[in-house]
């Protein structure tokens, strides 16, 4: 599959290679971090700082960063927020969103006892994809039990159950999780279409590669900062300082600097793996993640099961799912990470409407154009007064 | 919540304290919507209803210091004195010329260190030089001042040379210097704008929400704040019978700026002005239009006498300094609190939506 010409042309990009991301469905994420770990193994990213309890939930990492290219958040909802962000995404569909591309059929949903296998797509159902097989069945479960109190079941969806044991007597989704839920969602870098930090970069060191993603060169880029601003994300940063040092025989002998210090100064982020991309390779995140809730693929098949996962939500009733970075439209020109959301964007920590900044650009120029005639102008206008002054 | 059926023998629990507050800011407490105990004053505007991951930010400030302020301030004042240096070649004003030259180089310089050294690794400085690359006004501006600095070098040295009675060691160069003279202070004279103006464009071009609210304007205010830095700068150090037009420009620069704030400010989503009026960088700015309504009036009324004019120099210099670090510092704040990123977003996003426009929202449903 090529790239969608409408990425090639406003990127000209320009590759015999299909682009790839991610599809984040944090639907079925269970907080296990298993990303955020893999990720720091495989790159051999610095530790961030001093261990310390951030007391926000279980999310001890704080955000994304130069030594944290995936990001675990957990949010814990009440009910009040849960019917908030269900009427949120209701909202949405009544505002006529666009359809990014034709609304798939969804699959009829298995009638096991899975909670959310059945609503994952086709292929993930079967084996590890089943991450909420715990112990709350549905209608089953005691009115004040359900997902979240149930330790080892993270289960932030908490599912609409199977067709039988979902409904009501009125008929209606009886949802497992009335009263509590725990969002949890990996974040990563977003490796937009218009990348504000790819474009702001004075010297290079970023670039996109034949897999459409953004990437920095380690021996080009200076630290001038400038990218870490660009990005409407806040993901991209400048690493300062923080030690890798990989664990060693006691008494052995001190590594050398260069393994202790990795990249020290320089802007770093996730490059999507582009080591292991070359090679064929799973992303390490992906790879590690046990429900399947990170996905990595061709960007179009990501889309592709994004649009049908929501959809399938949709139908259960759980109206507060909604995709994040699909519109090719939006101010970055979609993303090629893609999340389901299961609220507003800024409850994850996501800006709502990001725009890439060098969109204005056009426009600053031309008014710095007309600051610097006007300046031009005044510094003739005073000689030529001056002498009257 | 229960964990299992014998818990419904405990007694009721306290609510659960929410942990995602609403209108959640650095330093807000308990006492900052009511006035509390009375000792505060009672917010008469409401706060604009938000939400946020646990109150952090969501983008971030670039890793700049005080080192970027101060160059941006520099900046301006090399790029002003370049063009008073240039009028006062054209028109034969010989000391304005002289000082304007060394004035140029000197703050170009300054910053040049400055900028290099708030680099990650300042020993791949050079490394702006690899590419030019329009869409980065980091880029556009390190070739700028590159050039700027060669031409505004070569006409400083001939000042140099012409100070010292032309015992600078320069052999068979110094013809091919005075022959440059002319063609340099052109050079550093027409560059010297868009060296000033360039510092807004990088500020705007960014994602932090105060800098780039302010992307359509900043340009005028940084252009002003140079014309009336380096015409302070001329009337501290040059004879007032050479100043006259510096002080047309100090006080232009004055009315400019001031004019430029505010149709900057009223143009700014509300929320994203706030940390320019707040705060330490609220006071700056506070301080840096009274310095320069007090700098621009000396210099109008009294730019004549030589006291005068030369304190009036000094505070419209410390004026465009303190606008500089006003507006750097407000946008780092601006990054601290999600409020300045989550709310002008939402405003934005809403405005559109009841224009009709729904087919460029990030967040869809298919």
């Amino acid at each position: 599959m090529t790239p969608t010409s409408a990425f090639a042309d406003d990127t000209h990009w320009d590759h015999p290679h299909p682009r790839r991301g991610f599809f984040t469905d944090t639907s079925i994420c269970i907080g296990c971090k298993a990303c955020e770990v893999a990720c720091k193994e495989w790159n051999r990213n610095p530790v961030d700082s001093d261990y310390e309890i951030l007391g926000s939930s279980y999310d001890n990492t704080g955000g994304l960063g130069a030594d944290t290219w995936r990001h675990v958040a957990f949010i814990e909802q009440t009910q009040d927020r849960i019917e908030e962000a269900r009427e949120s995404g209701r909202a949405l569909v009544n505002l006529g969103m666009p359809r990014v591309g034709p609304p798939q059929a969804a699959s009829t949903p298995a009638a096991g006892g899975c909670a959310c296998g059945s609503a994952a797509p086709a292929d993930d159902a079967a084996g590890s994809g089943c991450a909420c097989a715990g112990p709350s069945s549905a209608t089953t479960a005691p009115a004040a039990g359900g997902c979240g109190s149930t330790g080892g079941c993270g289960c932030s969806s908490g599912g609409a159950g199977g067709a039988s044991a979902g409904t009501g007597e009125d008929g209606s989704p009886v949802l497992d999780t009335p009263d509590f839920r725990w969002l949890m969602s990996s974040d990563v870098c977003k490796h937009c279409t218009h990348a504000g930090c790819l474009d702001v970069c004075p010297t290079g060191a970023l670039f996109r590669t034949e897999f459409g993603t953004v990437v920095v060169q380690e021996d080009i880029c200076n630290g001038c900062g400038t990218c870490v601003a660009g990005c409407p994300f806040g993901v991209i940063e400048r690493r300062d300082d923080g030690l890798v040092e990989p664990k060693t025989q006691r008494g052995a002998a001190p590594m050398p600097d260069t393994v202790k210090v990795p990249q020290d100064g320089i802007a770093q982020k996730c490059t999507l793996c582009y080591d292991r991309m070359k090679e064929d390779q799973t992303p390490a995140c992906a790879q590690a993640c046990p429900t399947t809730s990170i996905k990595y693929g061709e960007r179009e098949t990501m889309l592709e099961s994004a649009q049908q996962r929501v959809a399938q939500l949709h139908e259960q009733g759980r109206t507060e799912a909604r995709l994040y970075g699909a519109n090719p439209k939006d101010g970055v020109g979609g993303t090629g990470s893609i999340f389901l959301l299961l609220d507003e964007p800024e409850v994850y920590g996501l800006p709502p409407d990001p725009r890439v900044p060098t969109a204005d650009l056009p426009r600053m120029y031309k008014r710095a154009g007309m600051a610097v005639a006007g300046m031009l102008a005044l510094g003739v206008a005073a000689f030529a007064a001056g002498d009257r002054a | 919540m229960s964990l299992s059926p014998y818990d419904s023998y405990r007694p009721p629990e306290e609510p659960r304290r929410t942990r995602r507050r609403k209108n959640r800011t650095p330093g807000g407490g308990a006492f900052r919507r009511g006035g509390g105990d009375g000792s505060r004053e009672v917010a008469m505007v409401p706060e604009p209803e938000f939400t946020s991951y646990y109150g952090r930010p969501i983008v971030k400030a670039p890793p700049w210091d005080s080192k970027i302020a101060a160059y941006l301030f520099l900046g301006g004042l090399a790029g002003g004195s370049s063009v008073l240096a240039l009028g006062g070649h054209l028109t034969g004003r010989d000391v304005l010329r002289r000082n304007g030259r060394l004035g140029a180089l000197g703050a170009a310089g300054l910053g040049t260190i400055a900028l290099v050294a708030d680099l990650g690794r300042p020993e791949r400085f050079l490394h702006m030089m690899r590419t030019f690359k329009p869409t980065s006004p980091m880029s556009l501006g390190s070739w700028l001042l590159a050039v700027f600095a060669t031409n505004a070098g070569v006409a400083a040295a001939v000042e140099v040379d012409r100070m010292t009675g032309e015992r600078l060691p320069l052999g068979p160069l110094r013809p091919v210097l005075r022959v440059m003279e002319t063609p340099t202070s052109v050079g550093a004279g027409v560059l010297g704008a868009p060296l000033a103006a360039y510092t807004a464009v990088l500020l705007g071009d960014t994602s932090v929400p105060t800098w780039h609210e302010m992307h359509g304007h900043l340009p005028f205010v940084f252009v002003s704040s140079a014309s009336l830095a380096s015409g302070g700068l001329a009337l501290l150090t040059t004879p007032v019978a050479e100043t006259g037009p510096a002080r047309v420009f100090a006080v232009a620069g004055v009315a400019g700026e001031l004019a430029a704030m505010r149709v900057m400010k009223r143009a700014m989503d509300p929320v994203a002005a706030e940390p320019l009026e707040q705060g330490r960088p609220g006071t700056w700015l506070e301080w840096s239009e009274r310095l320069s309504i007090a700098g621009g009036l000396g210099a109008l009324l009294g730019g004549r006498r030589r006291w005068v004019a030369a304190a009036s120099g000094a505070a419209l210099m410390a004026s465009s300094a303190l606008t500089r670090f006003g507006v750097f510092w407000a946008g780092k704040e601006s990054v601290k609190d999600p409020k300045y990123t989550v709310v002008p977003q939402r405003n934005r996003l809403n405005k559109r939506r009841a224009q009709g426009i729904t087919d460029d929202s990030i967040t869809t449903v298919a």
